[in-house]
């Protein structure tokens, strides 16, 4: 079992034709990922590594019954790309472009309250992998294996680290979802680990987070109200120097939660062991 | 991209808000010259962070001399890390009362938010922290902007029902700091009524988004020099690079902001204190990892360097080839530790090892590695 992504799962890449979209999509292939189509305005009626190419995601769903999109454009377009595959009729959206200007995110979350059956992972994440069955993003599937733990993660590259100690220590994922770093983005940390609570499957959660938003700090007090997940949670960032801010607007909206302390503090009032180093994490974990 | 006051006033003003009479003085000469031209004029330090008037950046000259004696104190003052380049010297304003009111990113709420309290001033987080019911708040829709009735709202809530116009009329021409320049932050504090029951702008703070720098060329153009700060960093941003700097003497080169300060928090664990926090992000090609390692190697104070890069869409393989490269052009002779694994890992180590950099195996394991070859002071 896993969340949100499984083999049966009919996926399309957005930019399937740039650098970045046909490389992730080779890999994403490999590991047996269902990719269905790919969409490149102006390319339609292509071929592209051995799947149609459209000129629209509503062309690319008509045609081939898709479910899931890997977004890889640009990203003065990706915002418009995330659009376009919920009003579609997708209803998994992974963005994996970074650098979208956050009132192009603001826009985006508005418009998918309309859409209310689309979930969008990131934007500016790794996207999401079911280890042996699919992945949708760029997170190499060879340092995954499948197992029982679910993993997530505000992080790309510590969230790499971490999957690839669990599965040497032989502990394999559910599934591992990387939500991405923005301010605004789309699944957050609650959302993803009530989803591993339903999952029979998932027994153990990892969380590794950052200084920053309160996310984490949700996502501690839903586990607080009680889980059947063994977890341990991770925060980087504890060392690092307060931004230099400028105004007070920022300061009014965030109070005291975001830090690093703020943070360990939730987990730990929820009951959930807090690692020091991403080394520790196996170890708390069994 | 934090603007300066002047900037951000200039900016409020082409919005149609009213700002002060003002100057901007880059020597004594000229803010005298303002005094001649405005009268009475508060001089005030143009840096891009709070805290002026508490750190005397900000003084109140109703002479000539003291024009002149202001500009003199206040040019070249540090104010929490930034060195004052110029003044602005602005008209004295008649203040009948001051509000403040102001737009950021509600992250919680994924949203814009607008904050509007009668309590304008210096001490507005304090207000928050102590009656958060003093400050009213909108979550204007994103795409059409506050409406007349959601800032009537707001304003009665705020307790400035009798000022309900001229804050909606205020608070929309704000808002299109946002939409127009990608503001993350446009705000006003204090905003003063004056005696004359005038509405203005006493202060401006405004940062406009760094992704969205390609829709606002102008902006950069006009003001981007000018945002003197910290060396490194202006070096930094002008290669592309997310770089903030830092006191100690370890270079850090990390991919991902999350690796970077889990990278950060080793390295201190270690005993070691990073010099800076440098995020070559995804994709990171040969040509990004020898700008990071440049940039790095100009702070003299730096001992050693450590890379630590995970790959997912950076390449083992590039990120090696980038670090032997800019290792022979820099001629670096400092203690250099490369902890790299992920895509094309393999290739990517081959690389190193036949260049004679030993790549380290954990990031807690690099991490003791290079603080232990910078306390031995290898290369120096």
């Amino acid at each position: 079992m896993s969340i949100l992504l499984d083999a049966s799962t009919r996926v399309i890449v957005q930019g399937i034709t740039g650098r970045e979209g046909g490389f992730h999509t080779e890999q994403m292939q490999e590991l047996g990922t269902k990719v269905v189509a790919g969409t490149s305005p102006g390319r339609g009626g292509t071929a592209h590594l051995g799947v149609p190419v459209f000129n629209t995601v509503a062309d690319a769903v008509k045609a081939t019954g898709a479910n899931a999109s890997g977004i890889f454009v640009p990203a003065p377009f990706a915002a418009d790309a995330i659009m376009e595959a919920a009003a579609a009729g997708i209803t998994l959206i992974v963005c994996i472009t970074e650098g979208i200007p956050i009132q192009d995110m603001i826009r985006v979350k508005d418009f998918l309250r309309g859409y209310p059956g689309a979930r969008l992972i990131g934007a500016n994440c790794p996207g999401l992998i079911t280890p042996g069955q699919a992945k949708i993003g760029i997170i190499p599937q060879r340092i995954t294996r499948p197992g029982q733990v679910g993993l997530v993660s505000r992080s790309g590259t510590l969230t790499y680290e971490v999957a690839s100690a669990l599965s040497a220590a032989g502990m394999g994922q559910s599934t591992i979802v990387g939500i991405g770093g923005d301010p605004v983005l789309g699944l957050t940390f609650r959302d993803v680990v009530e989803l591993f609570e339903k999952d029979p499957e998932t027994t153990h959660l990892v969380l590794i987070g950052e200084i920053g938003g309160s996310d984490e700090e949700h996502a501690a007090e839903l586990l607080a109200r009680g889980s059947r997940l063994k977890a341990v949670a991770f925060i980087s960032g504890r060392t690092a120097p307060e931004g230099k801010r400028m105004g007070h607007a920022g300061a009014i909206i965030s109070g005291n939660r975001g830090t690093a302390r703020s943070k360990e503090e939730a987990f730990q009032k929820a009951g959930v062991a807090v690692a020091e180093t991403t080394d520790d994490i196996v170890g708390m974990l069994r | 991209m934090k603007l300066l006051e002047y900037q951000a006033k200039e900016v409020l003003a082409s919005l149609g808000i009213t700002i002060p009479p003002g100057v901007v003085a880059r020597n004594p000469d000229e803010a005298a010259t303002a005094f001649a031209k405005l009268g009475p004029i508060a001089v005030k330090a143009q840096v891009p962070v709070g805290g002026r008037g508490k750190a005397g950046g900000i003084k109140l000259a109703r002479s000539e001399d003291e024009a002149r004696r202001a500009a003199e104190q206040i040019i070249g003052m540090d104010i929490k890390g930034f060195k004052v380049p110029l003044v602005y010297c602005e008209a004295a304003l008649d203040i009948a009362r001051e509000i403040y009111v102001g737009f950021t990113v509600d992250r919680d709420a994924r949203a814009n938010v607008l904050l509007l309290s009668a309590k304008g001033g210096m001490d507005i987080e304090q207000v928050a922290e102590e009656s958060p019911e003093a400050i009213a708040r909108l979550h204007p829709n994103p795409w059409r902007g506050p409406l007349d009735f959601e800032l009537a709202q707001v304003a009665y809530e705020a307790g400035l029902g009798e000022l309900a116009r001229p804050l909606a009329a205020l608070v929309k021409k704000l808002y299109r700091a946002i939409p127009d320049y990608d503001a993350l932050t446009a705000e006003i504090n204090p905003l003063v009524v004056t005696r004359a029951g005038d509405v203005i702008a006493g202060d401006a703070k405004l940062e406009v988004d760094d992704n969205a720098a390609w829709r606002h060329r102008d902006l950069e153009e006009r003001y981007g020099s000018l945002l003197e700060g910290d060396p490194y960093e202006v070096e930094a941003k002008k290669r592309g690079l997310t770089y903030v700097s830092l006191d100690g003497d370890i270079g850090i080169i990390g991919n991902g902001a999350g690796l970077c300060m889990g990278t950060l928090d080793l390295v201190q664990r270690a005993g070691g204190k990073p010099a800076n926090f440098c995020d070559i992000g995804g994709g990171a090609k040969a040509e990004v990892v020898e700008n990071a390692l440049a940039v790095i190697l100009m702070n003299p104070k730096v001992k050693g360097v450590l890379i630590n890069v995970f790959g997912g869409i950076t390449r083992g393989d590039e990120v090696a080839k980038g670090v032997v490269t800019a290792r022979d052009n820099l001629k670096m002779r400092l203690p250099l530790v490369v902890r790299m694994s992920g895509t094309r890992e393999e290739e990517g180590r081959k690389i190193l090892k036949e260049n004679g950099i030993e790549p380290g195996v954990s990031g807690w394991e690099a991490a003791q590695k290079i603080v232990e070859l910078t306390r031995a002071g290898v290369g120096r």
